[in-house]
């Protein structure tokens, strides 16, 4: 099964970080890249799973994830910041997203991916 | 403002080094991360000192031209956060973290948006280990590029009225393979004594309190 993927950061070295990764665990999914929480929003629609920055201009990325949670309750999120802070990762996990810590590896990638695909099965049997 | 370093203890001093060393060895894993190669590093410094004097330490052995990437900072102390290397080794580092796969077009069009990223991964990455081992928060701006001397990168300016005096804490590091080198630096306006004394020794009382097999 190959599922669509929201990458929402205002760096485009962080949107090819990101790219590299999928191609070497992922190759097969689709990637919906977009800079901002305004563009965000208006592609959310169309995929499956959102990977989200933390520091962004503008609206950060917590408030993002609040507003999409709003319209997508199942939709599997994860913030991805080097912001490490255990308050950040705290929040994440109420507006129930994951939290992925840059610099980003592949296996912690992978894992969220592993889950979020169980997830969207089991929502979708 | 003026503070005498002779106000705080030896054992606050200690602390002070030990909760900032754990914030730059977090930046320094960051980073060795990044670039895929060993970073070496310096043990950490941490001196009260003037921003004149700052300026010094981060310019000896260093070229004039310095390129930095910054972040401010606010919560139990407010400042700056700096990712600082020669300007000539700012377009190495880039393509020691992009790859050398990359045309030098490529990695010219990559500089600013490459530092900028960089930074805020190391320097975030340091921030919030502080925060997270004093068990506060802090919040942290977007990063920025400054570009001249070491006296313009540690200038008061609006964003950071500041005092004469700072708290500086510095580490080198050293791609040996690429030859770069630079500093990780921390520059902390200096809140009152009495409220520096009670951060650190709330951490200190953390670490003697701490149940037999805890591991921080």
């Amino acid at each position: 099964m190959s599922y669509k993927v929201l990458v929402v950061d205002d760096s485009k070295l962080a949107r090819m970080v990101m790219a590299s990764a999928f191609r070497r665990i992922r190759p097969e999914w689709t990637l919906v890249e977009t800079a901002n929480a305004e563009e965000a929003l208006a592609a959310v629609g169309t995929v499956d799973i959102a990977l989200i920055d933390f520091n962004m201009p503008g609206t950060d990325g917590l408030v993002l994830v609040a507003s999409i949670r709003k319209s997508h309750p199942g939709m599997p999120i994860a913030l991805v910041s080097a912001n490490v802070q255990n308050e950040i990762i705290g929040r994440a996990r109420e507006l129930n997203a994951g939290f992925i810590p840059k610099p980003l590896t592949d296996e912690a990638l992978a894992a969220f991916l592993s889950g979020a695909t169980l997830r969207l099965k089991r929502a979708a049997p | 403002m003026t503070m005498d370093a002779d106000q705080l203890t030896d054992i606050e001093q200690d602390a002070l080094a030990e909760i900032a060393n754990m914030g730059v060895s977090r930046a320094a894993s960051s980073l060795r991360q990044m670039v895929g190669e060993q970073v070496l590093l310096s043990v950490p410094a941490v001196k009260i000192v003037t921003r004149q004097a700052a300026s010094r330490l981060v310019e000896r052995n260093n070229a004039k031209k310095l390129v930095a990437v910054q972040q401010s900072f606010e919560g139990p102390f407010a400042g700056r956060a700096l990712l600082i290397f020669p300007e000539a080794q700012s377009l190495e580092l880039v393509r020691s973290i992009v790859g050398d796969e990359h045309s030098l077009e490529d990695v010219i069009d990559l500089e600013q948006e490459a530092l900028a990223e960089t930074g805020n991964i190391i320097l975030n990455g340091c921030l919030a280990t502080i925060a997270n081992v004093l068990n506060r928060t802090m919040r942290m701006s977007l990063p920025s590029i400054i570009r001249g001397d070491g006296a313009k990168l540690f200038e008061a300016n609006e964003t950071n009225p500041g005092g004469q005096f700072v708290l500086f804490l510095y580490i080198d590091f050293n791609i040996k393979k690429r030859n770069v080198h630079g500093f990780i630096a921390l520059l902390m306006d200096l809140p009152s004594i009495a409220a520096l004394k009670g951060i650190v020794n709330d951490f200190i009382n953390g670490i003697e309190n701490q149940p037999p097999g805890h591991v921080a």
